[in-house]
């Protein structure tokens, strides 16, 4: 029997910027993979543009474990202000996956939080946002990078999931720009 | 899981969702609530269920919980088929109501997302609101998951208006942890829940039989007070058969067989965790680890509190050498948790009785992981070993000292 791989990821962001979405739709997506998921917020007093976290168990077997995750092997940064803030990479995987919405270089996060080890994404998810959706909600842009960098579904998975799933609600216009960000942050995140 | 040939479908939702989508499956003439965090999102949910027409449930907007308990009770005494839904504070304040709803024999359900009592307030989960109502002749159901809340509820409401049991029932999940997390789970086709719960046409209601009129709540005198309070004892105790009678025709609709608790590795166990609720997930997880160690331990995870089935849990936990019971409630100026003092008193004149010791844990919602568990299961196994006597005094695991 292979060993079973649960998968943790923790979501910096700040309130408004749609972490709890992306974790939401990060569920669904896993769950039309036939994969079994937890997706939960930490809920505090949070209000628009405070320090939110959320987290996402990803398993391909029941997950049973109901505690929040205090050492994830993925984080991801929805807002680059956070990184002087909030002390992101705390408790995280010695060769873990750090993903950052930022205009900066990999290099650059690097050296700026000295941080060794780990492999360090970055993305201008904002910028694809506003150019593709229209309005700077990062959420989506950063699903395609993380698709990117954990390879945990092929990227047509992720696209097929996001018509289906904003189908529902929104217009041709805006589903058409989700998955449009998601294709170019998939396609323009870098690593170091 | 068993194979049934009912058709089931798998979704991505909160156990909140679920326990909202089992109360439209179910389609009470009643529902009377009043919003309170982390249950909320049921009631919203079941709101717009309510405002899309795809129930025909009379929703009572109320200014209260005591108000919510209270169009409830008359509700139900009419004949209606009633659910509400609370937490913490909202439970205390229906507080007077609630020893009514038992007394009366209304089956009225309640799902109780569990949150601890203010002060000072919070919004997270221990099980200090339900257990504070554990002595109001309501029969208690616990879940671990979001499937376990929506199971639970199509189940209690089977148990509640069920002939012999005539009873309210809770059924609790935990505030946060399960109610707003995202989970995966299985759901029943509209038309399944609607068949399992059937018709409900009670023996005695104001409305039904006009011919045969009856009376709710007379006065009650020293000569009959207590006879009725008998009858309450009598019905509780008695309902632990519906329960598991409804437990098990539910496992052939669904497929998922649940019991009065679950054993987990306990068979050939020396040391044994006594939980309730989700921290019984991470339980397991813990167990299974410390299992591939070679340390012999299991759990029991409690699901029906009320009624509490004590002569199946002093054989279950006769087996084992030591048990520690974790309680996500305190009563303070007891001897610890409320689970842990019933359990001991179960087994008090058991022929077989391990070495016992209470734990504290999660209060206000306290995170609590794995080490936590280690750590009783490692007190545990020095108790075994002679290393230690079982301690007298309650621990407070995880508490900043």
């Amino acid at each position: 029997m292979a060993e079973v791989k649960l998968t943790e990821i923790r979501w910096h962001a700040r309130g408004g910027q749609g972490a709890v979405t992306a974790a939401k739709l990060l569920a669904e997506t896993a769950l039309s993979q036939g994969q079994y998921f937890q997706a939960f917020p930490e809920y505090g007093p949070e209000r628009m543009g405070a320090p939110i976290q959320a987290f996402t168990r990803i398993s391909s077997e029941p997950i049973h474990i109901r505690s929040s995750i205090a050492n994830p092997e993925i984080v991801v940064v929805l807002d680059p202000t956070l990184l002087k803030a909030v002390d992101v990479t705390s408790g995280m995987h010695e060769d873990g996956v750090l993903i950052v919405n930022t205009d900066d270089e990999p290099k650059a996060i690097r050296k700026a939080m000295g941080l060794k080890g780990r492999t360090i994404f970055t993305v201008n998810a904002t910028r694809i946002a506003q150019e593709t959706i229209g309005r700077p909600i990062p959420n989506t842009p950063m699903m395609g990078a993380l698709v990117k960098a954990t390879g945990m579904m092929p990227l047509g998975n992720l696209t097929d999931y996001v018509r289906k799933s904003f189908g529902k609600k929104f217009s041709e216009e805006i589903i058409e720009g989700n998955v449009r960000a998601v294709e170019r942050a998939y396609a323009e995140v870098k690593a170091e | 899981m068993a194979k049934t040939a009912t058709k089931q479908k798998t979704v991505a939702m909160t156990g909140n969702a679920g326990c909202a989508l089992a109360m439209k499956q179910i389609n009470p003439d009643v529902v009377a609530a009043y919003p309170i965090t982390p249950q909320t999102t049921i009631v919203e949910e079941f709101a717009n269920y309510v405002a899309d027409g795809v129930v025909d449930t009379e929703y009572i907007n109320v200014e209260s919980e005591h108000s919510a308990m209270s169009a409830c009770i008359g509700a139900s005494a009419a004949g209606a088929r009633v659910m509400t839904s609370t937490s913490s504070q909202g439970l205390a304040l229906m507080w007077e109501e609630l020893s009514i709803a038992s007394a009366l024999r209304l089956p009225i359900v309640m799902q109780t997302v569990n949150r601890a009592l203010s002060g000072p307030i919070n919004i997270h989960c221990d099980h200090s609101d339900s257990m504070g109502a554990r002595d109001m002749g309501w029969i208690h159901l616990f879940a671990e998951t979001a499937q376990e809340a929506y199971d639970n509820t199509i189940m209690a409401l089977k148990i509640a208006e069920h002939k012999d049991v005539r009873l309210p029932v809770m059924s609790m999940h935990d505030g946060f942890i399960t109610s707003h997390a995202i989970d995966r789970f299985e759901v029943l086709d509209d038309a399944d829940v609607k068949k399992f719960v059937g018709d409900y046409m009670p023996k005695y209601s104001l409305l039904y039989n006009p011919n045969e009129p009856v009376t709710f709540g007379p006065f009650a005198m020293p000569a009959f007070y207590y006879e009725q309070r008998k009858q309450l004892r009598v019905a509780i105790d008695g309902s632990k058969e519906i329960v598991m009678k409804v437990t098990d025709d539910f496992a052939k609709l669904s497929g998922r067989q649940y019991g009065l608790f679950e054993e987990y590795r306990l068979d050939d166990a020396d040391v044994a965790i006594v939980v309730l609720g989700s921290t019984a997930g991470t339980a397991r997880y813990t167990i299974d680890a410390m299992r591939a160690q070679g340390v012999k331990v299991g759990m029991l995870k409690l699901r029906v509190f009320r009624p509490f089935p004590a002569a199946e849990l002093a054989e279950a936990l006769g087996k084992v050498k030591a048990v520690g019971v974790m309680d996500r409630s305190d009563s303070a100026g007891s001897l610890g948790g409320p689970v842990y003092t019933e359990i001991k008193a179960a087994l008090y004149n058991s022929k077989q009785r391990p070495a016992m010791q209470g734990y504290v844990y999660g209060l206000g919602g306290r995170d609590t992981g794995p080490d936590q568990i280690e750590t009783v299961v490692n007190d545990l196994v020095k108790v075994v070993k002679g290393e230690e006597s079982p301690r007298e005094a309650v621990t407070l695991l995880g508490v900043k000292e």
